[in-house]
C-alpha cells in the first residue's frame, strides 16, 4: 500500500462553486506533475447548490493507482489530510443539503492534520468558533477576505492559488512549491498567481490547536428514522402556524411569531445577519413582507426581529428599508449566538444601541459578492493588495 | 375496513347490459361513486371517459368530470385530488399513457390508490391503435399493481375489487386495469351489474387517514428527499406491494360472498389444467381462442390446459410455479416483446422462467410472440403454438421464442 492524500474543500455553495472546483482540479494537476494519480469532485448531494449553503469538494491523491482505488471506494472521504474552509464564518460549522445536522468545520480533519482557512481574523478568533474536537490540529490562515463571485462566475482575485501555496507549505508531500508553481506558469496563467503562491506558501503561519480549545457546544444532530418508522407516502408533518410573541420586561403578550423549521436550522448558511436599529423603524412591513425566508417575527408592538433560526443573510432586509441605517448587514464573524434582538433590545435599550454601534462598526464589511453594481472591480485589487501586503 | 355483511339474496337487484368492456368499467365507476375522473382522449381508452360523459349527462352519475389538456395533466390531476380524499378514476392508452409516465412514476411511492384502465394499444408509430401489452407493462418495475382481465363482466368486477384493494390503508397503490383494444374495449356483452346496496356493502368509503392533505391535518407530501431517504421510501412501498396479494385474495372473498360471483383463484385462472400434458399461459382476451383450440385439440386427443394470468402484478410467482411444475411443459404466449431481453422472450415469459427458476421442478418453457399491433390470434395460431409446446416436452431442440402470425 502506497499513500493516500485527501484534501476536502468547504464553499459556499453557487457564490464559491468556481473557485472550489479550481483549487480540487489544481491539487491533483499539481500532484500529477509529481506521478501521483488522483480524482477531484463535488459532493453530489449537495447539487442542486443554494446560494451560501455550505457545500463541499474533494481532492484524492494517492503515490499509485492500486492506492487511489481504496480512496475511490467510498464516495466522500471520511477523514482528511487539509481540510480548506473558504469562508471563515463557516468555521461555526456547516449544515448542508448533504446532511442532517451540523457539522463541525474541523470533523473530517486528521489528528495533526490542517485546518486552512481564508480570513482577516487572529487565530483565537478562529479556534474559539471551531467545535473542539478529540484529536490536536493545527490551524492555517490564509490571509484575505472570503473571495465571493455570483452564479457560476470566477473571481480571479489569486485565492485559489494562495490556498494551493498553503497546501504544500503543510503537505509537501502531496505536491511541492515548484511543482504548483510550474503548473500554474505552464498553463499558461498570469506569472503574477505563480508570485501569489508562493508568497502565500512563505508567509503561512499555523498554530497547533489542541483538544481543549473550541467551542465546546455539541453541535444539534438529527436522527435518521428506519424505514419502519418513517411515516409513509412521503409525508412529513408539517411545521406548526406559530403563536404570540411576550414582552421579556412587560410581559405583554402579541404579534406573531412562526414555528420554525425544527430539522434545518439555516445558521450556517449566513455570512452576514441583519441588525435593527429599533428605535429609527417605523413599521413600514417591508423587511416583514420582503424577506424570502420569512425570517421575521412580529414583536407585540409591531416591530420586526429577525429570527436567526430562519435567516440566510440575504440582505433584501437591508435593501428594502427606507429608513437610512435601520437595517444593517454586518459580519456574521461577529457574533457568537443567535439570540433575539429585540428582546435584548427591549431590556435594555441603552445597552444595545452601544451593542449596535459596536457591531456596525467593528466588522469588515460583508457581501454574497453581488451587493452593488461595481463590487466585483472594487475588490480584485483590494484583494491582490492584502496578497501582495503583509 | 370490514364490509357488511348482506342478508338478502345476492342476486337481490342485479341487471342485466349489453355494454363493452370499457363501458362495463364505466358503470364500476358509478357503482363506486368515484368523486374525480379526468379525461383525455385516445383510442381506444376514449370508449370509458365517453360512456361516462353519458352516464353524467343522463344524472345518473354525479362527479368532477374534468377533460385535461393531455395524459400528463390528467393523471396529476387525479393524482392530487386522491390525496385531498377523492375517490378518483384515470386512463389512457399506448402512447398517451406514456406521455403521462413521470406522473406514473412518483403515484406509487406518494401511495395514491389511483384506479386507472389501460385500453391496451400498440406504441405507435405510423398510428397503430391494435392491442398490445407494452403500454400498461412499462410500469411494471415501479408499484403499480397490474391486472388483465378478458371480458366486459370480468371488468366491471375487477374494477370494483381494484378500488377495494388500492384504497386499502395496507396498500394505498395504484391499479391499473387493462383491457384489450378492440377485443373488449369495443365489443359489447352481456354484462351482469350488481345491485348498488350490495357494492356500497363491500366498498368502504376511501378514507385517507393520517395521509389526507388538510387544513386539520397539516403535512407536507413530497418534500425534498436525498440519499438519506429514498431507499427507505422505496422499501415502504415494496413492503405495501409484498402485502398486496393477501389484500386481493380478501377482497375476492368478499366480492364473492358479498356480490355473489367469484372467480376461484384471483392470481391467474386454470382451464383444463387437470389432466393436462402440456398448457399456455397469456393475458387478456387471446384466452378465447386459446380456449377453442384447446377444445379442439382435446377432440384429438392433445391434453392441453390454460393458464391465464390475472394480476401480473403482485406476481404470485410461487403459486404459478407450483402449478406449472406439473405439467410436461409450458408454452407462453405474449401479446407484446421485450427487445434484447434473455431469449429475446416476450415480457410474460421471462417472467414466468424467472419464477420457475426456484422450482425443484422446471419443465421445458417455450415463448411465443403473436397478436402484436392488435392482429389476431386465431385457432390455427394455437395448434401451432401447442405443437412446439409438444416438440419441447418431447425434448426436441429448438429457439427458445416464436414469432407467430408473422408473414415469412
Amino acid at each position: 500500500m502506497g499513500r493516500l492524500f485527501a484534501v476536502e474543500i468547504v464553499y459556499r455553495g453557487i457564490f464559491q462553486k468556481t473557485l472550489a472546483k479550481h483549487i480540487s482540479r489544481a491539487i491533483v494537476l499539481a500532484a500529477h506533475r509529481e506521478g501521483k494519480p488522483g480524482i477531484s469532485f463535488g459532493r453530489y448531494g449537495d447539487s442542486p447548490e443554494r446560494n451560501g449553503i455550505p457545500a463541499k469538494a474533494f481532492a484524492i491523491v494517492a503515490t499509485d493507482d492500486i492506492t487511489l482505488e481504496e480512496g475511490m471506494a467510498k464516495y466522500e472521504p471520511k477523514e482528511v489530510d487539509v481540510s480548506i474552509n473558504l469562508d471563515d464564518t463557516m468555521c461555526k460549522g456547516v449544515e448542508s443539503w448533504a446532511w442532517y445536522g451540523l457539522q463541525p468545520i474541523n470533523k473530517l480533519v486528521k489528528p495533526n492534520g490542517t485546518l486552512i482557512v481564508t480570513s482577516r481574523e487572529e487565530p483565537e478568533k478562529l479556534i474559539d468558533m471551531c467545535h473542539r474536537k478529540e484529536t490536536p490540529y493545527k490551524l492555517a490562515i490564509v490571509k484575505g477576505i472570503p473571495s465571493f463571485s455570483g452564479l457560476w462566475v470566477f473571481k480571479d482575485d489569486h485565492t485559489d492559488v494562495r490556498v494551493l501555496g498553503a497546501i504544500a507549505r503543510v503537505l509537501p508531500e502531496l505536491f511541492s512549491i515548484e511543482s504548483l508553481k510550474q503548473m500554474i506558469l505552464d498553463d499558461g496563467e498570469n506569472p503574477l498567481k505563480a508570485t501569489s503562491a508562493q508568497r502565500s506558501y512563505d508567509r503561512l503561519q499555523t498554530v497547533t490547536v489542541k483538544p481543549n480549545q473550541g467551542n465546546p457546544e455539541k453541535p444539534y444532530e438529527f436522527e435518521l428514522l428506519k424505514w419502519t418508522e418513517m411515516r409513509d407516502g412521503i409525508s412529513i408533518p408539517s411545521i406548526a402556524q406559530g403563536h404570540t410573541m411576550t414582552d421579556p420586561v412587560t410581559g405583554k403578550t402579541g404579534g406573531f411569531q412562526p414555528e420554525r423549521n425544527a430539522t434545518f436550522k439555516k445558521f450556517s448558511t449566513r455570512t452576514m445577519r441583519p441588525v435593527v436599529n429599533f428605535d429609527t423603524c417605523i413599521k413600514c412591513t417591508l423587511c416583514w413582507l420582503q424577506c424570502p425566508d420569512s425570517c421575521f417575527d412580529v414583536t407585540p408592538e409591531g416591530l420586526y426581529d429577525a429570527n436567526m433560526a430562519s435567516c440566510c443573510g440575504c440582505g433584501v432586509c437591508e435593501a428594502v428599508c427606507p429608513v437610512p441605517n435601520c437595517v444593517t448587514m454586518v459580519n456574521e464573524i461577529g457574533f457568537s449566538d443567535n439570540d433575539s434582538q429585540w428582546e435584548m433590545w427591549r431590556k435594555d435599550k441603552e445597552g444595545y444601541g452601544t451593542w449596535l454601534k459596536d457591531k456596525i462598526e467593528s466588522h469588515p464589511v460583508r457581501s454574497h459578492g453581488f451587493r452593488y453594481r461595481g463590487q466585483y472591480e472594487e475588490q480584485v485589487p483590494e484583494a491582490l493588495a492584502a496578497a501582495e501586503g503583509d | 375496513m370490514t364490509p357488511t355483511a348482506v342478508a338478502e339474496s345476492p342476486k337481490g337487484t342485479e341487471q342485466t347490459a349489453l355494454i363493452t368492456g370499457s363501458e362495463a368499467i364505466a358503470v364500476a365507476c358509478k357503482l363506486a361513486d368515484v368523486d374525480v375522473i379526468t379525461g383525455y382522449p385516445i383510442r381506444p381508452y376514449d370508449t370509458v371517459i365517453q360512456y361516462i360523459a353519458q352516464l353524467i349527462s343522463n344524472g345518473e352519475m354525479d362527479c368532477e368530470y374534468i377533460v385535461a389538456e393531455g395524459e400528463h395533466s390528467q393523471f396529476e390531476v387525479v393524482k392530487h385530488a386522491s390525496t385531498v380524499g377523492a375517490r378518483v378514476f384515470c386512463g389512457s392508452s399506448g402512447v398517451g399513457w406514456m406521455y403521462a409516465f413521470e406522473c406514473l412514476t412518483v403515484t406509487p411511492a406518494l401511495r395514491v390508490p389511483m384506479v386507472v384502465m389501460v385500453g391496451n394499444r400498440a406504441l405507435d408509430d405510423p398510428g397503430a391503435f391494435g392491442v398490445e401489452h407494452n403500454d400498461a407493462l412499462a410500469v411494471r418495475d415501479l408499484g403499480w399493481q397490474l391486472v388483465w382481465v378478458d371480458s366486459a363482466q370480468e371488468a366491471l368486477d375487477t374494477a370494483l375489487i381494484a378500488y377495494r384493494v388500492a384504497e386499502d390503508r395496507r396498500i394505498f397503490l395504484p391499479c391499473a386495469i387493462s383491457c384489450d383494444g378492440a377485443f373488449l374495449t369495443h365489443s359489447q356483452a352481456l354484462v351482469k351489474i350488481p345491485a348498488q346496496e350490495k357494492v356500497n356493502a363491500f366498498l368502504p368509503r376511501y378514507d385517507r387517514g393520517d395521509l389526507l392533505l388538510h387544513p386539520d391535518n397539516p403535512i407536507t407530501v413530497a418534500p425534498q428527499a436525498n440519499e438519506d431517504w429514498l431507499m427507505e421510501i422505496r422499501r415502504q412501498t415494496a413492503a405495501a406491494m409484498d402485502r398486496s396479494m393477501g389484500v386481493i385474495r380478501e377482497a375476492y372473498k368478499d366480492y364473492e360472498r358479498i356480490i355473489g360471483r367469484g372467480y376461484g383463484n384471483p392470481f391467474f385462472e386454470e382451464y383444463m389444467t387437470d389432466d393436462a400434458d402440456v398448457v399456455l399461459v397469456g393475458m387478456g382476451t387471446l384466452s378465447t381462442p386459446c380456449k377453442v383450440a384447446i377444445r379442439k385439440m382435446r377432440q384429438e386427443g392433445k391434453k392441453v390446459g390454460l393458464v391465464r394470468v390475472r394480476w401480473f402484478r403482485p406476481f404470485a410467482a410461487e403459486e404459478l410455479a407450483q402449478c406449472l411444475s406439473r405439467f410436461k411443459a409450458v408454452g407462453v404466449i405474449d401479446r407484446d416483446f421485450s427487445l434484447g431481453s434473455p431469449y429475446s422472450s416476450g415480457v410474460l415469459a421471462t417472467e414466468v422462467r424467472a419464477a420457475l427458476y426456484a422450482s425443484a421442478k422446471r419443465p421445458p418453457l417455450v415463448g411465443f410472440i403473436c397478436g402484436l399491433g392488435g392482429r389476431e390470434v386465431l385457432v390455427p395460431d394455437v395448434e401451432k403454438i401447442t405443437g412446439i409446446v409438444y416438440d419441447a416436452a418431447a425434448g426436441k431442440p429448438q429457439p427458445l421464442t416464436h414469432w407467430i402470425g408473422v408473414r415469412e
